[in-house]
C-alpha cells in the first residue's frame, strides 16, 4: 500500500539503532571463523633505524607459533595504494606493508608474527629478535626542510615531496598596494583520530577456487579492493571485502593499511583465516594521524578592512609515507583560504614534507579545518588591526547572497550561498549584545574571569566530484560517483543497495526516508544495504561528506527509474497512454480518474510475474544508476562560541556555543544535528585539548589515551544548534554535506574567543591548543613579564 | 589455567581459562558475549563497562578470575521479553548513538549510575560519564538520552 506520509525533513527515528543498543551489532573484532589464527606486527621503536638483521628463530620455537615472517620474505605485486600524486615531479616513495631495509617511524612493521591464538601471537612478537642502527629522526615540517636536516628517504636527498601551487589574479601587486597587510603564522597540530572501535581484520581463503573474504574495520571496502589487488596481485573478482559495522572512522579508516595486505597475503601463503586487531596504544602509532601544518598566512585589505588579497604558504608534514590521500589531503583546502569573501587576488602554495613521524592523512575535515581556521582567524585579526568589530567585517567582505553557481576569488564555483542569514541567525541565539556587556563590565571591573566571544562564518567544500575535473585538473586517481540499486521485491518490500559506506551517519536511515518519499513505500518496509563489494559492488565508499552530497542523488536516480518503468507497466495494465499517467505520493493514476490507481508494490508484483508486461519490457522492478556530480557543494554556516578565561590560570571554559549551519536541503534533522554536535565537540577538543606530540628523537610521547586528550563529557559544552537551507544547485535533490561541519568551523571560532577574551591585556594570539600553560604564557608575555 | 565460574546475565556459566585472561575477553571470546566491546588497553574509553553485582565496572580492568563467584549482566541482557529497557529507548528517541561502538558500555554505565542516583541533573550525569568516551555525539545526546530515560524510569515508579 502507498503511503502519503512524509519522511523528508522529519527527525524519523534510526533503522540502525537496535542492533547497536542492544549488543547485537556485529564489528569485526566480534567476528571469529574456524581454524583462525591471530597475526601480531613486530613495530620499530626506533623512529628512523636501519634494520640490520630479523631474528624470529626463538619466537617460532615458542608454543602455538605457526609462522614468522620479516620484510624481506615478501615481494608485493605494488606498493601500498597512493591514490593522489598532485603535481607531476611528485617524491613518492614505494611503501611496502612491511619495511624492507629501514624503518622510518616509531611503530613501522617490520616483522610479522602468526600464531594460535591472540596472546601466543602477542608473547611471540616480543621474541622476535632485530638489530636496529639507529639513525638522526626529524619529526617537525620546516627542521625537515632545513639544510642538513636527516633525510626520511635517501633516494630523494630532500625531504620535500611536492610543491602545489594556486595564483589567482595580481597576488604580488595587490599585496604591494594594500593599506593594510596582516600576518600570522598558525600550527594546525597533528591529531590522532580515536575512533573508538580499534581497527580490525579477519580473513578467510578458500584456497581450492583461489577466492579470499576481508572483513575489516573499513569506511572504503570498495577501494580498500582495489588497493589489495594492487599490492597482492589477487584479482578483484576473487576478493570480496566487507565492512561490517563500522564503529567510527573520521577519516582514519579511509586507508588501505599494511595490515590488510599482510592478513590477506599471510591468508594466501598459510591457506588459513587470519585475523588481526590492533590495541589502541599499537593505533597510536599504526593508524594514520590529521592535521599538522605550519601556515603563514597573509591578508591585504583597505584601511577600511575591506579585504583585497589572500596568499597563504603552507607546510604540510605528510610523515614517513605518502598515504593514500595524504599529499592531497591539505589541498581539498587549497581553494578556501578565501572563506566566503570576497577580493582581487588570491595564492596558496603547499609544500609537502617528509618526516620520521606516523604517516598522515586524512581526518574529519582533512584540509577544510585547517583553511577554516587560517581565514577566519585572520578575518578577528584584521577586525582588531582596522578597529572593527569582528562580525562588521565580516558583513562587509560576505559575497553577498547567491541562488545560482557563483565564482570565488579562491578558484571554485559556489553552488549556493547566505552568508549574513546564518550570522544573523546565530547573533540571535547568542545574544550577542548582552554578551559584549558582560564582557565590558567584566573588563572595566578587572574581574579574573574573563569573557571572550569568538566567530568562524566558515565555508567549506565537499561531495568529491566532478570526476573529470578531479582525475584531469587535481590528478586524484579515483573517481567521484556514485551508485545505487533500488529492487522491489514481489510483495513490495524494497532494498536499496548503495555504494557508500555509512559507519555512523544514518545513512540506513536517511535513504530509506527519500526512497519511502519517492516511491510510496512505508520506511519499515526499506532495508538499505551497503558496505560489502559482493552486495554492492560498485562504489566510492564514505569520508569527505560525500555520503548525503553524492550517494543521495544517485538513489534519488534509481527511484526516477523505477517510477518512469512503473509508469509504462501501469499505462499498459490501465490500457491508457503513458501520457495518460500520473505519479504522486507513490501511486499511479490516470488523469481525470484518480481512483482508477496503481501502486509501485503492486507493479513490482505484476513485474514479478511477468503475466501481463507491455510487449519488449523485461520483468523486474529494479534500476540502478550512477551519479556524478557537476561541482562540489558549499555547506556554510556562523559559529559562535564564548569563554571565560581563568586570567591567573590560563584555564579556557567554553560557556556558550552556537552552531548555525546551512548544509543545504535537509533529510533528518536530527540526524544533522547529531552530525553537526559531535563535530563541534572534536573541534572545540582540536582547539584546548588535542595535541599529537613527538620528541627530538621521534619517540611518540602522547602515545596512548591517558595522554592524549579525547574529551571526556564534564570537558565539553552543551550547545544551541540552529539551522538553514539553502539548497544546493549542484543535485536535483538540493543536498549538500554535514559530516565535518563541526570541526571546520569551530576551532577558530574557539580560539578567536580566548584571543578576545584576552585582547585587552594585549594578547593578539595564543597558540593550538590553548591549554592552559600556552594561554597563561600569552598573557605573561603580553604584561612584558617573561614567559 | 583457571576455573572460573560466574552467573552471567541470570545463567550460571563456567571455564577453564588463562590465569591473564581479562573479564571483557572471558565474556567476549568464551563465553561469545559480543555486545561488550574492547576500545582502549588503559581503562580510558568506557567501551567494555558491565555491571558487576550490580555496580558498573571496566570489564578490561579485572581478571576473569576476579569475577569468580559473582553475577555480571552484559549489554545482552537489558532489553527483556523482547522490551527494550528504558535507557535503550531513551538512546534510541534522542539519537544518543552515531556508530554505536560506545553505547554498549554508555547504557550500563548509565543503568548503574542511575540506580545510585535516579534524579540526576545534567552536570551530575555528565560527571557520571567521565570513564565513557565517545567520538562521535560530542555527548549531548548521550545526556540527553540518561536524562529523558530517568524521567520514565522515576515515573514507571511513580
Amino acid at each position: 500500500m502507498a503511503t502519503t506520509e512524509k519522511y523528508v525533513g522529519t527527525p524519523v527515528l534510526r533503522k540502525e539503532d537496535p542492533e547497536f543498543l542492544t549488543g547485537q551489532a556485529r564489528y569485526t573484532d566480534d567476528l571469529t571463523v574456524a581454524g583462525m589464527l591471530w597475526m601480531t606486527v613486530v613495530r620499530s621503536p626506533f623512529a628512523h633505524a636501519r634494520i640490520k638483521a630479523v631474528d624470529a628463530s626463538k619466537a617460532l620455537a615458542m608454543p602455538g607459533v605457526v609462522a614468522a615472517f620479516s620484510g624481506q620474505d615478501f615481494e608485493w605485486a605494488g606498493p601500498l595504494l597512493m591514490a593522489w600524486p598532485v603535481t607531476a615531479d611528485i617524491n613518492n616513495p614505494p611503501h611496502w606493508p612491511l619495511a624492507k631495509d629501514k624503518a622510518r617511524y616509531q611503530g613501522d612493521g617490520v616483522a610479522v608474527v602468526v600464531a594460535e591464538s591472540r596472546a601466543a601471537a602477542i608473547d611471540a612478537a616480543e621474541a622476535v629478535s632485530v638489530d636496529y642502527e639507529a639513525l638522526p629522526a626529524v619529526t617537525d615540517s620546516d627542521a625537515a626542510l632545513a639544510d642538513g636536516a636527516p633525510i626520511v628517504h635517501d633516494e630523494f636527498g630532500t625531504n620535500r615531496s611536492y610543491t602545489w601551487k594556486l595564483t589567482n589574479g595580481d597576488v604580488d601587486k595587490v599585496f604591494a598596494e594594500a593599506p593594510v597587510v596582516v600576518k600570522q603564522r598558525n600550527v594546525i597540530r597533528r591529531l590522532i583520530p580515536n575512533a573508538i572501535e580499534p581497527r580490525s581484520i579477519v580473513v578467510q581463503p578458500t584456497p581450492a577456487t583461489g577466492q579470499f573474504t576481508m572483513w575489516s574495520s573499513t569506511q572504503i571496502p570498495h577501494v580498500l579492493r582495489t588497493g589489495m589487488a594492487l599490492a597482492t596481485g589477487i584479482a578483484e573478482s576473487k576478493l570480496r571485502i566487507i565492512a561490517p559495522r563500522v564503529g567510527g572512522g573520521f577519516g582514519s579508516k579511509l586507508q588501505v593499511y599494511p595490515e590488510e595486505a599482510l592478513a590477506l597475503e599471510l591468508a594466501r601463503r598459510l591457506g588459513r583465516p587470519i585475523k588481526w586487531t590492533e590495541t589502541r596504544t599499537e593505533g597510536y602509532l599504526a593508524t594514520h594521524h590529521g592535521r599538522d601544518q605550519i601556515q603563514d598566512m597573509e591578508i591585504a585589505a583597505d584601511r577600511d578592512g575591506k579585504i583585497r588579497g589572500y596568499r597563504a604558504r603552507i607546510r604540510a608534514n605528510m610523515g614517513a609515507y605518502l598515504r593514500i590521500i595524504a599529499p592531497g589531503t591539505p589541498i581539498l583546502g587549497a581553494f578556501l583560504f578565501c572563506g566566503c569573501y570576497g577580493g582581487e587576488a588570491y595564492e596558496t602554495e603547499f609544500v609537502g614534507v617528509f618526516t620520521n613521524t606516523t604517516p598522515v592523512d586524512a581526518y574529519r575535515g582533512a584540509g577544510r579545518p585547517e583553511s577554516a581556521y587560517a581565514i577566519e582567524h585572520m578575518m578577528d585579526a584584521l577586525a582588531r588591526e582596522v578597529g572593527k568589530d569582528p562580525v562588521e567585517i565580516r558583513r562587509m567582505n560576505f559575497l553577498p547572497p547567491f541562488d545560482e553557481p557563483t565564482p570565488s576569488i579562491g578558484g571554485l564555483t559556489l553552488d549556493s550561498g547566505n552568508y549574513p542569514a546564518t550570522l544573523d541567525q546565530a547573533l540571535e541565539l547568542v545574544g550577542y549584545e548582552d554578551a559584549r556587556k558582560e564582557q565590558q563590565a567584566r573588563r572595566e571591573q578587572g574581574e579574573r574571569r574573563q569573557i571572550g566571544i569568538g566567530f568562524s562564518t566558515y565555508l567549506e567544500n565537499c561531495g568529491w566530484g566532478p570526476s573529470k575535473i578531479i582525475g584531469n585538473v587535481l590528478k586524484y586517481a579515483g573517481g567521484g560517483w556514485e551508485a545505487a540499486t533500488i529492487r522491489c521485491h514481489p510483495t513490495g518490500k524494497v532494498v536499496v543497495v548503495t555504494g557508500t559506506t555509512p559507519h555512523g551517519q544514518g545513512g540506513q536511515t536517511t535513504i530509506a526516508q527519500l526512497v519511502g518519499d519517492e516511491l510510496g513505500i512505508p520506511f519499515e518496509d526499506i532495508e538499505v544495504l551497503f558496505g560489502d563489494t559482493d552486495i554492492a559492488p560498485a562504489g566510492w565508499d564514505t569520508y569527505g561528506s560525500r555520503g548525503n552530497a553524492v550517494g543521495m542523488p544517485a538513489v534519488h536516480r534509481a527511484a526516477q527509474k523505477i517510477i518512469e518503468k512503473g509508469r509504462k507497466i501501469a499505462a499498459h495494465e490501465l490500457e491508457v497512454a503513458e501520457s495518460d499517467i500520473e505519479f504522486k505520493d507513490g501511486t499511479f493514476s490516470v488523469r481525470g480518474a484518480p481512483d482508477v490507481t496503481r501502486t509501485i508494490a503492486s507493479l513490482a508484483f505484476s513485474s514479478w510475474t511477468g503475466h501481463n508486461l507491455p510487449d519488449g519490457l523485461e520483468p523486474g522492478l529494479e534500476a540502478s544508476a550512477f551519479f556524478d556530480p557537476e561541482n562540489l557543494v558549499f555547506p556554510f554556516g556562523a559559529h559562535i562560541c564564548v569563554v571565560e578565561v581563568d586570567t591567573e590560570t590560563g584555564e579556557v571554559e567554553v560557556t556558550k556555543y552556537v552552531a548555525v549551519d546551512d548544509v543545504g536541503t535537509i533529510i533528518n534533522p536530527q540526524i544533522v544535528d547529531g552530525q553537526v554536535m559531535g563535530g563541534v565537540v572534536q573541534g572545540i577538543a582540536e582547539a584546548l585539548a588535542e595535541e599529537a606530540i613527538y620528541d627530538e628523537r621521534g619517540n611518540l610521547i602522547t602515545s596512548s589515551m591517558t595522554q592524549y586528550l579525547v574529551p571526556a563529557a564534564t570537558e565539553v559544552p552543551s550547545m544551541i544548534v540552529g539551522r538553514h537551507e539553502t539548497p544546493s544547485t549542484t543535485n536535483e535533490l538540493g543536498v549538500k554535506g554535514v559530516g565535518e561541519t563541526g570541526t571546520i568551523a569551530s576551532p577558530p571560532a574557539v580560539i578567536n574567543a580566548v584571543v578576545d577574551a584576552l585582547s585587552h591585556l594585549g594578547v593578539t594570539d595564543v597558540e593550538r591548543p590553548a591549554t592552559p600553560e600556552r594561554v597563561w604564557r600569552a598573557i605573561r608575555e603580553a604584561k612584558g613579564g617573561a614567559a | 589455567m583457571t576455573h572460573v565460574s560466574v552467573t552471567v546475565n541470570g545463567e550460571p556459566r563456567e571455564a577453564d581459562v588463562e590465569p591473564r585472561t581479562l573479564l571483557v575477553y572471558f565474556l567476549r571470546e568464551t563465553l561469545g558475549l559480543t555486545g561488550t566491546n574492547v576500545g582502549c588497553d588503559t581503562s580510558s574509553c568506557g567501551s567494555c563497562t558491565v555491571l558487576l553485582d550490580g555496580v558498573s565496572v571496566k570489564s578490561c580492568t579485572l581478571l576473569a578470575a576476579q569475577a569468580d563467584g559473582r553475577e555480571v549482566k552484559t549489554i545482552e541482557a537489558m532489553a527483556t521479553d523482547g522490551q527494550m529497557h528504558p535507557l535503550q529507548e531513551a538512546f534510541h528517541r534522542n539519537h544518543g548513538l552515531q556508530c554505536g561502538y560506545c553505547t554498549p558500555g554508555m547504557i550500563m554505565a548509565a543503568d548503574s549510575y542511575l540506580r545510585e542516583n535516579p534524579n540526576p541533573t545534567e552536570e551530575q550525569v555528565r560527571a557520571s560519564l567521565e570513564g565513557n568516551l565517545c567520538r562521535c555525539t560530542g555527548y549531548q545526546n548521550i545526556v540527553k538520552s540518561i536524562l529523558d530515560a530517568a524521567q520514565h524510569m522515576s515515573g514507571a515508579r511513580a
